[in-house]
């Protein structure tokens, strides 16, 4: 039995792109090992701990649970998509800043996850920021170092954006 | 081993191209949000012969509210859900339950039909849907019928759904003047976990505070969720005073049939279905007299 490829058409981080892909390969898969973009984490592959965090259609998901002919048609954004060429996102620079990262396996989900955050509230309380991340696991950093991160974050762009 | 399988990926743009898909092929399962069927999947518990994503069907993706009350498609996400004023304040209960499924990322993909048709006796949306009186509206091969909610789940994984069969919405009344409803779970955390027990309770009030009906139900001590219909009782006629919501609780108590396992042992769950209804109750009630 011959298993065909699907042929797939998606914008990535705002590019048209095109990839090849099993029926049953997880967008997380095609990503990581179709497009090379290993930017997006694996840590469960269950939808537990937001490693694999992408935003498709603007919408926060766990890219192990889609699977990759879902991408067709669709608009997929990476934390590969958040910097404009060498200028971090400033949740990029807040991270830093703050040492909120270890070993990095958790650091692109959380920041994928924060960004769709302060996509939909740009201004979170703390309560809000823990609620929304609670999906989001790391195991080296502690939350603290990350919650202030993504709180300075959202000041800082609330003061850029006056 | 799955790199072996030739699954194929199906994307019905319509109800009736689904049914057909779904009829033609016994082997063929629904992918809503795939949180339940995608982790089946990987763990090798399922392995359908195609995936058919039922998402880029609108009927299945839509909420609409008119006076006849909500129409749900089935595979909405539950973010959309949350984020729909209009259902958030007619329906809190039903939206709480919705909200408390998984993390942010597993609600941009969950649906109440997924929670529904994978028919754990925890999912958290089946008891809110139960006390607002939901109906379960189904397509196949012989046309539409609809199903109240109790029945549509019969064992743990197992629904009423015949082969060709898919749930396209829920319908869910209007609710009458000073309605509401309230949904209530124990975890031993406060995120990401499953239902020990669950409860939701829907009052009706008349004018001077007098409960004129009420409905309550209760999950994951059962098969399947419980609608309990001696809980309701001891609320009609009462002002949802004490007394009367602790006569509730003893009758969920009683008709919980829960067992025992690493996380929580038969009697506590006995005891915990008759708290959270009693809870959930006076909840509900101050939303309706709010109303
Ligand atoms: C990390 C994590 C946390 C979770 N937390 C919770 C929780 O707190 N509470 C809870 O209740 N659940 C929880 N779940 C389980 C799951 O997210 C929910 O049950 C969710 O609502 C399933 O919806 P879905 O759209 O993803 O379903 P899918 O996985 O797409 O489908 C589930 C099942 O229903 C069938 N199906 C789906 N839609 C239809 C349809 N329209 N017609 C016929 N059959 C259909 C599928 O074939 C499959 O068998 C969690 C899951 C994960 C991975
Ligand atoms: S890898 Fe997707 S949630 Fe963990
Ligand atoms: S930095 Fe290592 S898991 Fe978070």
């Amino acid at each position: 039995m011959t298993v065909t490829k699907l042929h797939i058409e998606t914008t990535i981080n705002g590019e048209p792109r095109e990839f090849l892909c099993d029926s049953h390969e997880t967008l997380l898969s095609a990503l990581r090992n179709g497009l090379g973009l290993t930017g997006t984490k694996e840590g469960c592959a269950t939808g537990d701990c937001g490693a694999c965090s992408i935003l498709l259609d603007g919408r926060l998901v766990p890219a192990c649970l889609v699977l990759a002919p879902e991408a067709q048609g669709r608009a997929v954004t990476t934390i590969e998509g958040l910097s404009s060429g060498d200028a971090l996102h400033p949740l990029q620079q807040k991270f830093l800043e703050h040492a909120a990262l270890q070993c990095g396996v958790c650091t692109p989900g959380f920041i994928v996850a924060a960004k769709a955050l302060l996509d939909a509230k740009p201004n979170p309380s703390e309560d809000e920021t823990r609620y929304w991340l609670a999906g989001n696991l790391c195991r080296c950093t502690g939350y603290d170092k990350i919650i202030r991160a993504v709180l300075d974050a959202a000041s800082e762009m609330k003061e850029s954006a006056i | 081993m799955n790199g072996m399988l030739a699954i194929r990926y199906e994307t019905p743009q319509s109800v009736g191209e689904a049914v057909r898909l779904m009829a033609a092929d016994p082997d063929a399962r629904v992918l809503a949000g795939g949180t339940d069927l995608l982790v089946q999947f990987r763990a090798g518990v399922r392995q359908p012969s195609a995936f058919v994503d039922v998402k880029r069907i609108p009927e299945l993706m839509s909420i609409t509210i008119d006076g006849q009350g909500l129409r749900l498609g089935a595979a909405t996400a539950a973010a959309v859900i949350g984020e729909h004023v209009e259902l958030r304040t007619l329906w809190p209960g039903l939206v709480e339950a919705v909200q408390l499924i998984g993390s942010t990322q597993i609600q941009g993909r969950g649906s109440v039909g997924g929670n529904l048709c994978n028919a754990s006796p925890a999912a958290d949306t089946t008891c809110a849907l139960i006390v607002n009186r939901a109906d379960c509206v189904i397509a196949g091969p012989g046309g539409e019928r609809t199903v109240p909610v109790e029945e549509f789940c019969i064992a743990p994984g197992r629904t009423v759904l015949q082969r060709g069969e898919l749930l396209i919405a829920l319908r869910l009344p209007r609710p009458a003047a000073r309605t509401s409803d309230a949904y209530l779970r124990l975890i031993p955390r406060s995120e990401m976990d499953i239902a020990v027990v669950g409860a939701a309770v829907s009052v009706t009030l008349d004018a001077n505070g007098v409960c004129r009906s009420a409905r309550v139900a209760i999950g994951a001590v059962a098969p399947t969720a419980l609608l309990v219909p001696e809980a309701a009782k001891a609320l009609v006629g009462s002002s949802l005073d004490a007394a009367s919501l602790k006569r509730a609780a003893e009758a969920a108590s009683t008709a919980a049939r829960p067992i025992g396992d690493k996380r929580g042992t038969a009697g506590y769950r006995r005891t915990v279905a008759g708290v959270l209804t009693r809870r959930a109750a006076a909840i509900a009630a101050g939303r309706a007299r709010r109303k």
